[in-house]
């Protein structure tokens, strides 16, 4: 743990121009990660810019029909949103699902996305790890990987990203709006987080200084018939083992159109583009729901500890495909 | 016995007299105590785990402002003790990951914490071996078992049994390391003066503590006074004095001021204790109709390169079950970890997850009732001493349970009972566990204006230690419980002994009734005046001289429910029954609290406990809570705890049973008994996590 320079942020402008100067600095939202991660000296900002009470913290209805989600919304307050919970019922199971009721009182939308990646090795320094100490290797992959990924990962890491929020928000096709110290620009969320490859110290596609200002959700109204299930090691306050959710549209017996995201299972919130290719136009049949999990799990590449996340997602995924089509039928 | 002619109080569910603070914050535990001029400490662990320390260069660390001291093996007063883990910074040997090699004394926490992190520490580093298999070649035979008992036992001829047993078992069962984590990690507040040294210190038994501190230290016990009132769990990890004890007397001599020092979550993992990995091989050997021929029970566990410790884990089978021909190990890797020590029933509570696994896969053998075949092997005398139990109501709790739990009607046939994609089972194990007291003493006093004090330093770790005694002085004294007032857990009072064994009320309590039985003996010579200066009298609580006589145990029958998801392997369990026969209780609302407590740490165990280590490093490597899974409230269903009254003269004045460990006994069998009731699938292999079911 190191001493550090704490500001608070009177206005968002003031407060990217501030970090900006600060290369080693970051901005503080609810403090749920990054504090843990401060004491156990794993990151040692020079500046801690508290970004909290920037008023970005309404949940607005779009002219699109989508919704605006302040980046300083407490994840509990979005949980309980009225509109959140009727037209994308899985956003509010999915941030329930998550942590405990004190942290979701203080973690922001922002924040949430930016949580590091989880790992035993990263969060310890006195052993190596190649996001925390780049070159330093991955004890990871021949040591306890439970828990970590089984998709996407490189010979460098295979941690795996922890929220929940954000398997909901890369299902919904949500767009990140940052303001940076060259203006504002938007990221797809589904773009937002990186796989690991070669340089694993970056979770994501931020630069420096840029700060997360709202999340934006597209209009999708079959979402309103949405579920996310998350599985893990007891029944509350664990991260997911595994983690899907799913949104998907059926008509005359044919999914005509569906959205899934799992969790638990890579770097990033992992987007399940190959099952809903196979669903897309397909009959809603518990075969093809096989199929569709079968093929966006073929890439999967289990480690000794964790090949059991495989046979889950898939049970998982159809699973929750089943319940849904139950709901609609 | 003791009895009360006009209020009685034992037996009543009074509520904690020290409730209200507890739960308003105005309890002050170890950490909380204002001290002026105070420091901090945080330690240096080592970052490897055998070897020597080459080099240690504090001076970056002594260069940030704030620090006070940095203390090493180089610069660290000599200690009077030289071996094991309270020798701390006593040489540059260090022999397992995580054990203290500094300590930085600052201005602030967090400072102090700063400097530890630029302590450079330079190893030469040795070739270790941490990991326990039971087919290492140089596994030992201990001369004894926690605290003293024997390490082997034999009777008759097992292996002929065996051979010859129509039905018989043979597995082997495993249970991981587990840490204590009591809600109060282990701190201290050392302060010296001119009359030795204070300590605020969170523990299980301040005397305990005294008396190592002043060995270590070379003081005269008197010298040395630990206070303790409230401690916030210890589930055995604080029933004996830690490294950061010692540091801190050691760093408030140094520095000059006291010193704070509390252990961090993570810190819990290398230096606190733990449950010992075991391997458990059992063999039972039966007639048709499910008679016991033989049972052996064979253990391989671990201890460390700096002191001895051997988990009594077979001990419990020699005793619980009749079979002519018995045997039990014990077997012990000296590895470069931690020192495992006391962890809630250290040996009943991974013993009796083998036993009574095995007895379910044994009725299942025989194509028995488990409950039926637990009271066909039902022993009319101890098997392992000939004694006569006291009481045993093992029997009576299967029956009472199976009643109450609607046992009857269930169908053995495993894996055909659903409720939509969960797979449904029941499961049943005995719980026992050792009833036992030690010497303690105890002052009662009454003043001029009839008001009574009873004094002993005894430890309430959250049992409710403090009620209960009052309640037991207030009978004893014959007078309501208003007028009686107890002190604890200060070193300036009576020898009492710690909270450890189940034997806190039993231990307390005797010499508390000796105490008040002689006041009102005195009272009597006084003719019910009380003299102007008030009367005090010394009471003594020895040994069970019928212990001699009798085998005295508690026990119990555990009953759950489990729920299996077809689709992902999860394991809920929403129901739990534990019935136990445990002498008479003293309070049902803080004994229900035990039983209940034992049994969540049961289902704890059963589902989720597991520390990982990861041979590579030498240490656990999920040591916080998001790693290191302890049930939560969601985890944990409808527990029913129920007890049969017992009248069992042959304990102590109050009767008692020690009810603090029993409740964890047998939970974990019980659940993984009803796993395989749902799905057909054995576990053998704590903890039950969902990749094990997943097929």
């Amino acid at each position: 743990m190191n001493p550090f320079r704490y500001e608070r942020a009177s206005d968002a402008s003031s407060a990217v121009a501030m970090l900006a100067q600060v290369p080693t600095g970051a901005f503080l939202g609810g403090g749920t990660n990054l504090v843990d991660l401060l004491k156990l000296g794993v990151t040692q900002p020079d500046l801690l810019v508290d970004v909290a009470r920037l008023p970005y913290n309404r949940i607005e209805l779009l002219p699109d029909g989508g919704v605006r989600i302040g980046a300083m919304v407490r994840n509990s307050e979005l949980a309980a949103d009225r509109t959140i919970r009727t037209r994308y019922p899985m956003l509010s199971q999915a941030l329930l699902s998550g942590a405990s009721g004190q942290l979701r009182n203080l973690a922001t939308t922002g924040g949430n996305l930016l949580q590091r990646t989880r790992c035993v090795y990263f969060q310890d320094v006195s052993k190596p790890c190649n996001k925390r100490v780049p070159g330093s290797g991955c004890p990871a992959r021949e040591g306890y990987h439970r828990n970590l990924a089984i998709l996407g990962a490189s010979e460098a890491c295979i941690a795996t990203h922890p929220s929940d929020m954000a398997v909901a928000l890369v299902a919904l096709d949500a767009v990140v709006r940052v303001l940076g110290p060259n203006g504002e620009r938007t990221i797809p969320l589904t773009s937002f987080h990186r796989l690991p490859g070669d340089d694993p110290q970056r979770d994501t596609v931020l630069e420096h200084g840029e700060l997360i200002t709202a999340v934006d959700l597209p209009p999708i109204p079959f979402a309103t018939r949405s579920h996310y299930r998350k599985v893990r090691d007891r029944a509350s306050y664990a991260f997911a083992l595994v983690s899907v959710a799913v949104a998907i549209e059926i008509t005359d017996g044919i999914v005509s159109d569906v959205r899934i995201a799992f969790g638990g299972v890579a770097h990033v919130p992992w987007r399940a583009r190959k099952a809903e290719a196979v669903l897309r136009g397909a009959p809603a049949t518990e075969e093809v729901f096989r199929r569709a999990a079968d093929d966006e799990l073929a890439d999967a590449q289990p480690l000794r500890e964790n090949a059991f996340k495989v046979p889950l997602a898939r049970n998982v995924l159809v699973r929750t495909l089943l319940d849904l089509i139950q709901e609609v039928n | 016995m003791i009895s009360s002619t006009q209020h009685q109080v034992v037996g009543k569910p009074l509520d904690r007299i020290d409730g209200p603070k507890k739960v308003t914050g105005t309890a002050t535990y170890a950490y909380e105590h204002a001290v002026d001029e105070v420091t901090y400490a945080f330690p240096v662990q080592s970052t490897f785990v055998k070897g020597l320390i080459m080099s240690i260069d504090a001076r970056a660390a002594q260069a940030i402002p704030g620090v006070i001291a940095v203390l090493t093996h180089e610069n660290a007063p000599r200690l009077k003790i030289q071996e094991g883990e309270l020798a701390v910074l006593q040489s540059n040997t260090v022999a397992y990951r995580g054990q203290f090699v500094a300590l930085v004394v600052a201005e602030t926490l967090e400072v102090a914490r700063q400097g530890a992190d630029a302590v450079v520490v330079r190893y030469e580093e040795q070739p270790h071996s941490v990991v326990l298999r039971a087919e290492s070649s140089d596994l030992y035979k201990p001369d004894h078992v926690n605290p003293y008992y024997e390490t082997d036992t034999a009777s008759g001829d097992v292996e002929a049994a065996l051979a010859q047993a129509p039905i018989s078992i043979d597995h082997t069962y495993t249970t991981p390391a587990e840490h204590n984590n009591p809600l109060e990690p282990h701190a201290t507040i050392a302060k010296w003066s001119s009359d030795g040294v204070t300590l605020y210190d969170s523990n299980q038994g301040s005397h305990m503590i005294r008396d190592k501190v002043a060995q270590a230290f070379g003081l005269e016990p008197e010298r040395v006074r630990v206070i303790s009132p409230y401690v916030g769990g210890g589930f055995g990890s604080k029933g004996t004095t830690r490294p950061h004890v010692i540091l801190s007397v050691m760093a408030a001599q140094v520095v000059g001021r006291p010193v704070k020092f509390a252990l961090a979550r993570q810190h819990m993992f290398a230096v606190a204790g733990y449950r010992t990995p075991t391997i458990q091989r059992i063999r039972l050997g039966a007639d048709n109709d499910g008679r016991l021929r033989a049972i052996a029970h064979d253990v391989v566990e671990q201890t460390s390169t700096l002191q001895e410790f051997a988990e009594q884990t077979a001990v419990v089978t020699r005793m619980m079950y009749a079979a002519p021909n018995r045997s039990t190990t014990h077997r012990l890797a000296r590895l470069d970890v931690p020192t495992p020590f006391w962890m809630r029933a250290p040996g009943e509570c991974p013993g009796m997850f083998a036993l009574e696994s095995a007895m379910d896969e044994l009725a299942i053998a025989c194509g028995l009732d488990p409950i039926e075949l637990r009271i066909r092997n039902e022993p009319d005398l101890d098997p392992e001493t000939g004694h006569p139990f006291s009481s045993r109501g093992l029997v009576a709790c299967l029956r009472e349970g199976a009643q109450r739990f609607g046992w009857q009607s269930r169908n053995p046939q495993p894996g055909i009972h659903a409720d939509g994609r969960w797979l449904i089972g029941t499961g049943v194990a005995a719980s026992t566990y050792p009833t036992r007291r030690r010497p303690s003493t105890a002052i009662a006093r009454v003043d001029r204006e009839g008001r009574y004090s009873v004094l002993i330093d005894a430890s309430d770790i959250g049992t409710g230690a403090l009620t209960v005694l009052t309640q037991i002085a207030a009978d004893a004294l014959d007078v309501q419980l208003e007028r009686v007032h107890l002190e604890i857990g200060d070193t300036l009072l009576p020898r009492g002994f710690l909270a450890g064994g189940s034997m806190g009320t039993a231990s307390w309590g005797t010499a508390i009734v000796e105490a008040a039985h002689k006041l009102r003996a005195r009272l009597q010579e006084e003719h019910g005046v009380i003299p102007a200066g008030g009367l005090e009298v010394t009471g003594e609580g020895g040994e069970n001289p019928e212990a001699k006589r009798f085998a005295t145990y508690a026990f119990g029958a555990q009953f759950a429910e489990a729920r299996v998801n077809r689709d992902t392997g999860e394991v809920r369990v929403p129901r739990l029954l534990g019935v136990f026969a445990a002498g008479r209780i003293m309070n049902p609302k803080t004994a229900r609290s035990q039983f209940l407590g034992g049994m969540t740490m049961g289902l704890s165990m059963a589902l989720h406990e597991e520390s990982i280590l990861d041979p590579r490093f030498g240490d656990y490597v999920n040591h916080d809570f998001a790693e290191y899974h302890i049930a939560t409230n969601a985890d944990v269903g409808t527990i029913d705890v129920t007890w049969i009254d017992e009248d069992d003269p042959h304990l102590n004045p109050m009767g008692a049973k020690g009810i603090g460990e029993i409740g964890i006994v047998g939970t974990a069998a019980a659940i993984a008994n009803a796993v395989y009731h749902a799905t057909g699938i054995r576990i053998r292999d704590l903890p039950i996590t969902l990749d094990k079911l997943l097929s």
